[in-house]
């Protein structure tokens, strides 16, 4: 029990309401129902991302193409509704996901076949994603009066008074929280990303193992792809520029070590909404908007300098531990 | 003793056979062909001021690889430069509102370059953390303290003199950026290649571990590395704003992709402990001639990035596979 409350989990759960507290103490209408369902709804996509992100870099990796993932299986579906309006919605979505998929995956094949440090393999596949995306849309626009109204109506539809998107987030963080503990895959990301030689005596394909992780990373950026161009009824080069940066911020804030085998994917998801509460917070608190780079910047670099601090004194009381027992 | 049963090679290889098997003559052969074909693609090419023009797209980013590679040698790496770039340019931006002068505003864009330096390196080397992450979280905090700043809204009116140092030339079509970039390559030449602290770099990229029970002062050396990446990525911001002769919060957006493909591409070993200043200038030369090419042909800069996103994994992913084949 007491070892709950001392975790990073617990602790953010108490930031997050203090947080949600301070807001409401100058602006009671934040947390009216109906806008803490909007602050969900906002953060979904950063949710099913950081879920991604989380399990790549649970597995000692990092993927950095997320953001252009999204933004190229976005741009493709929103041309494939604009071309065949009458494409059924569960189709484009197997699309997405597809999509997603097999993009993860090409990351995946590099960093497992050739060995490739996966930021440098992420780092040069986020800038071909975005230029392919420029290439197939011809730097044009897709709007939302070109859209068909199932395609945009998808993911703001409300099931028992929560959008679709937000549903999605929920499930996504539901199958991944199964997945994660109770399959020898989920624990094998945990094996490979803690101690890669170990996990090689245990019988684990390191490398394939990894590029499971970017599979379902992609997966995950596919789907969020279509239900970001279809939240925004709008598609364009340039759709979530820079938000691998907040995804990673979110994992890390999340307490998912960056030298993997460590952290856990509710941390990821209360890393995210973490970041969503304060992104839609500012404007209510009268911060402009610009602020907003710097601060989930400034949130890396104190969670990283958190995590370092964290597992030092953890490892000493351990060790401090072991030497009492030692010596009684 | 037997000197007959043991026989030691004087030198394993010629030395002139190695120089022609070394990735730098390979990348020098490329560059070659890169310019013919051009020279054939478009008859604009062969021009003495299109070519001086031409040397802009790579001697900013060339004087910040000349650093990055020091520190990937070192085994770490800094993902922030860009964003040192748009602080610093922002920093000289907001010191010009003062009516600071021509070389106060030199000195704020160094100075913002070396304190930004000396953050990611107090980081890394004082609290023991992965650069990686914390430059990717400096990455957003620098550029974000620029848009903090700058919101929408840009810098502009630059002294004329200022704008010597982007824009000015030497003698002919020689421009200051380019004797400049080509000092630097000297200075760091003989950093890496003929000083104690050059061989102290290539040890600590090699074995951090084993460097540190010869005696290196590991955690100096890394903490030195990170402040001449964050001075050199201000010498680019004075470079760079100089030549725009404005300063927005998206200046150098992306930069520090091309920085670290014109290292890994210059034949630095991505993972620390090998690599060359020759392997980076002709790097430098062969990403500008691709990019100035392209230009000519009117090729849109994002498509040039596809490239460039090609380049950087081609360069790393080709050696692989050869290797992978022959065994």
């Amino acid at each position: 029990m007491i070892r709950y409350l001392k975790s990073r989990e617990a602790l953010l759960v108490g930031v997050i309401l203090a947080l949600i507290a301070l807001i409401a103490s100058r602006f009671p209408a934040f947390i009216l129902p109906s806008n803490l369902v909007n602050v969900f709804t906002d953060t979904s996509p950063l949710i099913i991302l950081a879920v991604g992100q989380a399990i790549v870099i649970l597995t000692r990796c990092i993927d950095l193409s997320v953001a252009a993932n999204l933004a190229l299986t976005g741009m493709v579906c929103a041309m494939l509704n604009v071309a065949y309006p009458g494409l059924p919605i569960p189709f484009i979505i197997a699309v997405a996901l597809m999509l997603g998929a097999v993009l993860g995956a090409i990351n995946g094949i590099l960093v497992w076949k050739l060995t490739i440090p996966p930021i440098v393999v992420t780092l040069g596949t986020l800038t071909i994603y975005r230029g392919i995306i420029f290439v197939i849309s011809d730097g044009a626009w897709v709007n939302a009066h070109e859209m068909s109204a199932a395609f945009t109506g998808f993911p703001r539809a409300e099931i028992l008074g929560l959008p679709v998107l937000a549903w999605l987030a929920i499930l996504t963080a539901a199958t991944f929280f199964v997945v994660i503990a109770r399959t020898p895959l989920g624990r094998a990301f945990y094996a490979v990303g803690g101690n890669p030689h170990a996990a090689v005596y245990a019988g684990l394909n390191v490398g394939k193992t990894q590029f499971w992780a970017f599979v379902l990373s992609g997966t995950l950026a596919g789907l969020t792809g279509y239900l970001w161009v279809a939240r925004y009824s709008v598609a364009y080069v340039d759709i979530a520029k820079g938000f691998e940066l907040e995804v990673v911020a979110a994992c890390v804030i999340g307490g998912i070590a960056i030298a993997g085998g460590a952290g856990t994917i509710m941390g990821a998801i209360l890393g995210a909404i973490f970041l969503g509460i304060i992104k839609n917070a500012l404007p209510v608190v009268g911060i402009s908007p610009f602020w907003q780079l710097a601060i989930s910047g400034a949130a890396i670099v104190i969670a990283v300098a958190f995590n370092a601090r964290a597992g030092r004194a953890k490892g000493r009381i351990i060790l401090k531990r072991a030497e009492a027992e030692a010596q009684a | 003793m037997n000197d007959t049963a043991r026989h030691i090679p004087d030198r394993l290889q010629s030395p002139a056979l190695k120089a022609f098997k070394s990735w730098e003559t390979l990348l020098l052969a490329v560059a070659i062909a890169i310019f013919v074909t051009n020279s054939f693609l478009s008859p604009y090419f062969l021009n003495a001021w299109n070519l001086s023009d031409a040397t802009f797209n790579f001697t900013e980013k060339a004087m910040i690889a000349f650093a990055m590679a020091l520190l990937i040698i070192a085994g770490e790496i800094d993902l922030s430069v860009a964003s040192i770039i748009a602080l610093a340019s922002t920093a000289m931006g907001a010191a010009l509102q003062l009516d600071v002068g021509t070389w106060g505003l030199v000195a704020v864009g160094l100075g913002t370059g070396v304190l930004c330096g000396a953050f990611n390196g107090l980081m890394v080397t004082g609290l023991g953390l992965p650069s990686i992450v914390v430059t990717i979280g400096t990455m957003s905090l620098f550029r974000g303290i620029s848009y903090i700043v700058l919101g929408d809204q840009g810098f502009r009116g630059y002294p004329s003199e200022f704008s010597f140092f982007g824009q000015g030339y030497v003698w002919w079509v020689i421009s200051f950026e380019f004797v400049l970039f080509a000092g630097l390559a000297v200075l760091y030449y003989i950093l890496l290649h003929r000083t104690n602290f050059g061989r102290a770099v290539y040890a600590i990229g090699n074995n951090p571990t084993g460097a540190l029970f010869s005696g290196i002062r590991v955690a100096r050396v890394r903490f030195i590395l990170f402040l001449l990446t964050g001075l050199m990525a201000g010498v680019a911001a004075v470079c760079l704003t100089s030549r725009l002769g404005s300063t927005r919060p998206t200046i150098a957006l992306g930069w520090e992709l091309e920085v670290v493909t014109m290292v890994v591409l210059g034949g630095v070993n991505i993972l620390g402990g090998s690599g060359s200043i020759p392997g980076v200038v002709i790097a430098a030369f062969v990403m500008g001639l691709v990019t100035f090419g392209l230009g000519l042909l009117n090729v849109p800069g994002i498509v040039m990035s596809i490239f460039i996103g090609c380049l950087l994994i081609g360069v790393i992913a080709l050696p692989r596979l050869w290797a992978m084949r022959r065994t």
